[in-house]
């Protein structure tokens, strides 16, 4: 039972167009360029991953990482929950030639729907949101005199999260908070991919500091050289320039 | 007009925090209020990405790319910091555990309702992260100037604008005075010494 792959490109084989992918990272932390890279190399040599949809933190910033699947053309539908950022040009372009679906939701809401995914609730009612002009149009009950909104689970069909260690199995520990949606996201579906930094041996990750569970996790990539976006980003290079 | 200028409100804002609180606070020069930690007050910052009890922003030196706040700014490592996760993250903030959230804020209602977003760059939506905190945590704090760049007001009596918040700010820090929302009206509390009153 190894779950390890030696190839970043067999690893992401499984992805079909159309499917609704989870990108782990709140920008560049925990962001994995490297396995984002190899499925825009794929589009551009054979044209697999088209017309993915995405939930993401955020749309990307700068020209590398996240941003160049959406520049690129790849992604019709964005689920994300935070837009302020500086350099958001790429995402603009695409957006304003209607070349993406983009949906905002509240970032706690976003978490509690992953969450219930997991489980299986279908849906739930929540007391956030409630009154704002975001929800317009969302069903809202009344409960103990409160006024609860409606949500939805929130299915998606692949996970893709960078973690720091792991072993061959799948028991992963993150770096500090590098777990931020990791955790959560790993919760939710069979199909994950972990773009780890170290695997070790199984065994010798200590029993109580296991953060994510093997049982969760469907395939490990091994990247012993990880890029980091903000750095990129300070020198303004692209994602052409990355590649060479 | 005198004002102040923002690390002065700033302080001033961490002055009224009482010891053993959590406090959240927003993106921008908010991130001094970790500079000011009176004696005999402890109080706890807490960073929706995940860290509880963080130092200051690191401007130049050793930087660790895995540990930063939620302005994309990395932040010193100090004692007794804790991690945890998104979902840890917003029990935290919808269950209502947290006390303080300090905000910069686009316009303020006098009923308590804000607006923190707008539609810019041409029909795209631009907005903050805030719109769970300020339903959950107990204590709404806001920082403001009393115009926006273009000289609209910030304080309104009627909102115009997209509502995220519904009754959720009990206080407006500006820059010359400091306003309690009670009942749905603006009461003045403290003022700058030189400010006098018909000049409001």
């Amino acid at each position: 039972m190894d779950k390890m792959f030696f190839d970043l490109v067999i690893v992401v084989v499984g992805i079909e167009d159309g499917m609704m992918v989870m990108i782990g990272g709140f920008g560049g932390l925990g962001g994995l360029m490297e396995l984002i890279y190899v499925l825009i190399d794929c589009y551009l040599v054979m044209g697999y991953f088209k017309n993915l949809m995405v939930v993401n933190n955020n749309v990307g910033n700068g020209y590398v990482g996240f941003v160049v699947l959406i520049e690129q053309g790849m992604v019709v539908k964005l689920i994300c929950f935070f837009l302020c950022f500086v350099d958001l040009c790429v995402f603009i372009e695409v957006y304003q030639v209607g070349k993406i679906e983009f949906e905002l939701v509240l970032q706690g809401m976003l978490v509690e729907c992953i969450c219930v995914g997991g489980v299986g609730i279908l849906v739930f009612y929540i007391f956030i949101s409630y009154g704002i002009d975001l929800v317009n149009g969302k069903k809202v009950e009344e409960f103990d005199g409160c006024f609860y909104v409606q949500e939805c689970w929130l299915k998606v069909d692949y996970v893709l999260v960078k973690v720091d260690c792991g072993d061959w199995l799948g028991n992963l520990i993150y770096c500090m908070v590098v777990c931020n949606f990791g955790f959560v996201m790993c919760m939710v579906v069979v199909m994950i991919i972990v773009q780890v930094l170290v695997v070790v041996e199984f065994g010798s990750i200590d029993l109580e500091v296991v953060v994510m569970f093997g049982i969760f996790v469907q395939g490990i990539v091994e990247v012993v050289n990880f890029v980091q976006e903000e750095q990129l980003n300070c020198v303004n290079v692209c994602y052409l320039e990355v590649v060479e | 007009m005198s004002k102040l200028i923002l690390i002065q409100i700033v302080w001033c804002v961490v002055q009224d925090i009482i010891d053993g609180v959590y406090v959240n606070f927003g993106i921008g020069f908010f991130e001094m209020v970790v500079q000011f930690q009176f004696f005999g007050c402890q109080v706890i910052f807490y960073i929706e990405n995940g860290i509880f009890g963080f130092g200051e922003v690191l401007v130049f030196g050793i930087e660790d790319w895995d540990l930063i706040n939620v302005g994309k700014k990395v932040v010193m490592i100090k004692l007794g910091m804790v991690f945890f996760y998104y979902v840890d993250s917003f029990v935290m903030v919808c269950g209502g555990y947290l006390d303080v959230v300090i905000l910069g804020v686009y316009q303020v209602v006098q009923n308590g309702d804000l607006v923190n977003w707008f539609i810019g760059f041409k029909g795209v939506f631009v907005v903050g992260g805030v719109m769970d905190l300020v339903y959950g945590v107990k204590c709404v704090v806001v920082i403001i100037d009393y115009v926006i760049k273009d000289g609209k007001f910030k304080l309104l009596e009627v909102c115009i604008l997209l509502l995220i918040g519904v009754g959720c700010v009990m206080c407006v820090y500006i820059l010359f005075v400091v306003v309690d929302i009670q009942d749905g009206y603006f009461v003045l509390c403290e003022k700058l010494f030189s400010l006098f009153l018909d000049e409001l």
